[in-house]
């Protein structure tokens, strides 16, 4: 395994700008949580000059659905959702300054260019190990749409969150290149 | 005739919505251990190790292996000479998918209108299929459906003279096209012949199939390692980070079909292959 990059959320420009496809990460510090729904939400508060729940700029937004918790439980299991449903959602996010996503699966070329022209990062956390991802989150609370129940938008504290730098701000994509490298 | 009461039908799909979602099956775990010796990229060796450490996790502190605990596929088999009591089977099982997802802190994931998108709030309904079978048990087994993987499958129609090339093609292609999204390492489940929504069934049912355990025809066992092959030539890898264990199982299942067809369906699922049994045996009605 390559060396471990330590990286904290919200994300500064600098830190984004550096992270190169392919870099394994640790991320600490404030993600927001939002899926499907919740994305819908969002876009329609922009289309109608609305507030999002969370000012986006230098934010890293997590794509999940987590379980409920447990009693004793800060959050229940909780890994990635696949990214491509957001695709139709996530170029207005980085146009108003969202730095970091994390989720799952193929993005868009529309996704790719927003990422790239924004100088933002796409972030693989593992799909399936949701048991493992929840230990790392410290602190969960519903800070917007508690009514769509797992899809409400999330405040969380990661720390050591671990994941894989899959599209990077210069649009390198690891899906591309780990498939060509192993295809026969 | 004997007879199984509701009750125990409760308690056993509760019990088994738990399991399922917290328990990784040993084949897996053998088969991602097995991964893990021949895996040649470094990405991929350490995401099957982190994907053993998480259904470890999951087993010992009793949370899900992973987020999407699925919509509940039940797949059961009424003995033709067994009774069910106390209420509705149907309504039964659902009441036990009720009480396994509340319980078991479980997502519940399922909406009542695929158009409003309203939660149901309990996970319910299941998707039910039913078989009558001889004898006077009541088989159920549950297999939990995430759809991280459930919207990768693919089903065409095929003329008759594409033949088996063709059908092999797709097979390998809805996996390519699928990519990362359906969560890799993954179980491929095929199912050729019957009408549409038989093969679709089919590719369903070969999930259930335990991993290792091939066709018991040997041509189409075959065919299930050539597949396999294929498939991690792809070099998709676990998670699509480029790899060699880009599937761990491909389970075919096959019947008969009309003259002018040749219906074939894949239904992938990730690593969390879930599928739990439970045998209730039908009692004398006075024990009942």
């Amino acid at each position: 395994m390559r060396n471990v990059i330590r990286i904290t959320a919200p994300l500064e420009a600098t830190a984004a700008a550096s992270l190169r496809c392919g870099d394994n990460v640790l991320i600490s510090g404030v993600v927001y949580t939002g899926r499907d729904a919740a994305h819908k939400r969002m876009i329609e508060a922009l289309e109608k000059g609305e507030d999002l729940p969370f000012d986006p700029t230098g934010q890293v937004l997590y794509f999940v659905g987590p379980a409920p918790a447990k009693p004793g439980k800060v959050i229940g299991s909780a890994g990635p959702t696949t990214s491509g449903r957001m695709d139709a959602y996530s170029p207005r996010l980085l146009a108003r300054g969202l730095k970091g996503m994390i989720g799952k699966g193929l993005r868009s070329e529309e996704v790719k260019t927003a990422i790239k022209a924004n100088g933002a990062v796409y972030f693989g956390a593992i799909g399936g190990a949701g048991a493992l991802l929840a230990s790392c989150i410290k602190e969960a609370e519903v800070i917007a749409y508690p009514e769509l129940g797992t899809e409400a938008v999330r405040r969380l504290v990661v720390e050591d969150l671990p994941a894989v730098v899959l599209i990077d701000s210069h649009g390198q994509d690891l899906y591309e290149i780990g498939k060509k490298e192993y295809r026969r | 005739m004997k007879v199984i009461n509701i009750e125990e039908i409760h308690a056993a799909v509760e019990k088994l919505c738990i399991e399922a979602n917290c328990i990784l099956n040993q084949d897996v775990i053998d088969a991602i251990r097995a991964g893990l010796r021949t895996e040649e990229s470094p990405q991929g060796r350490e995401v099957l190790r982190l994907l053993l450490e998480n259904a470890e996790i999951a087993a010992s502190d009793r949370v899900p292996i992973c987020q999407d605990t699925g919509m509940a596929v039940l797949f059961v088999e009424v003995g033709q000479d067994v009774r069910v009591v106390g209420g509705d089977l149907t309504e039964a099982l659902n009441e036990g998918v009720r009480r396994g997802y509340e319980k078991g802190y479980l997502r519940k994931s399922v909406v009542k209108d695929p158009f409003d998108r309203v939660n149901t709030g309990d996970n319910t309904p299941a998707v039910i299929h039913y078989d009558i079978v001889p004898g006077s048990n009541l088989s159920i087994t549950i297999a939990p459906k995430g759809f991280g993987s459930e919207n990768m499958g693919a089903l065409k129609m095929f003329k008759p003279s594409d033949g088996l090339p063709a059908v092999l093609d797709f097979i390998v292609d809805t996996v390519d096209k699928a990519g990362p999204n359906p969560c890799p390492p993954i179980v491929v489940g095929v199912g050729i012949g019957g009408t549409m929504e038989k093969a679709a069934y089919l590719a369903k049912k070969a999930l259930l199939r335990p991993i290792g355990e091939a066709n018991p025809d040997h041509t189409y066992a075959q065919l299930e390692n050539e597949l396999l092959t294929r498939i991690n030539d792809l070099g998709i890898g676990p998670q699509g980070f480029g790899g060699r264990t880009t599937a761990l199982a491909v389970n075919m299942e096959v019947f008969p079909t009309h003259i002018a067809g040749l219906p074939a369906a894949v239904n992938i699922n990730c690593h969390v292959t879930r599928h739990s049994q439970v045998i209730l045996e039908g009692r004398e009605p006075s024990n009942a």
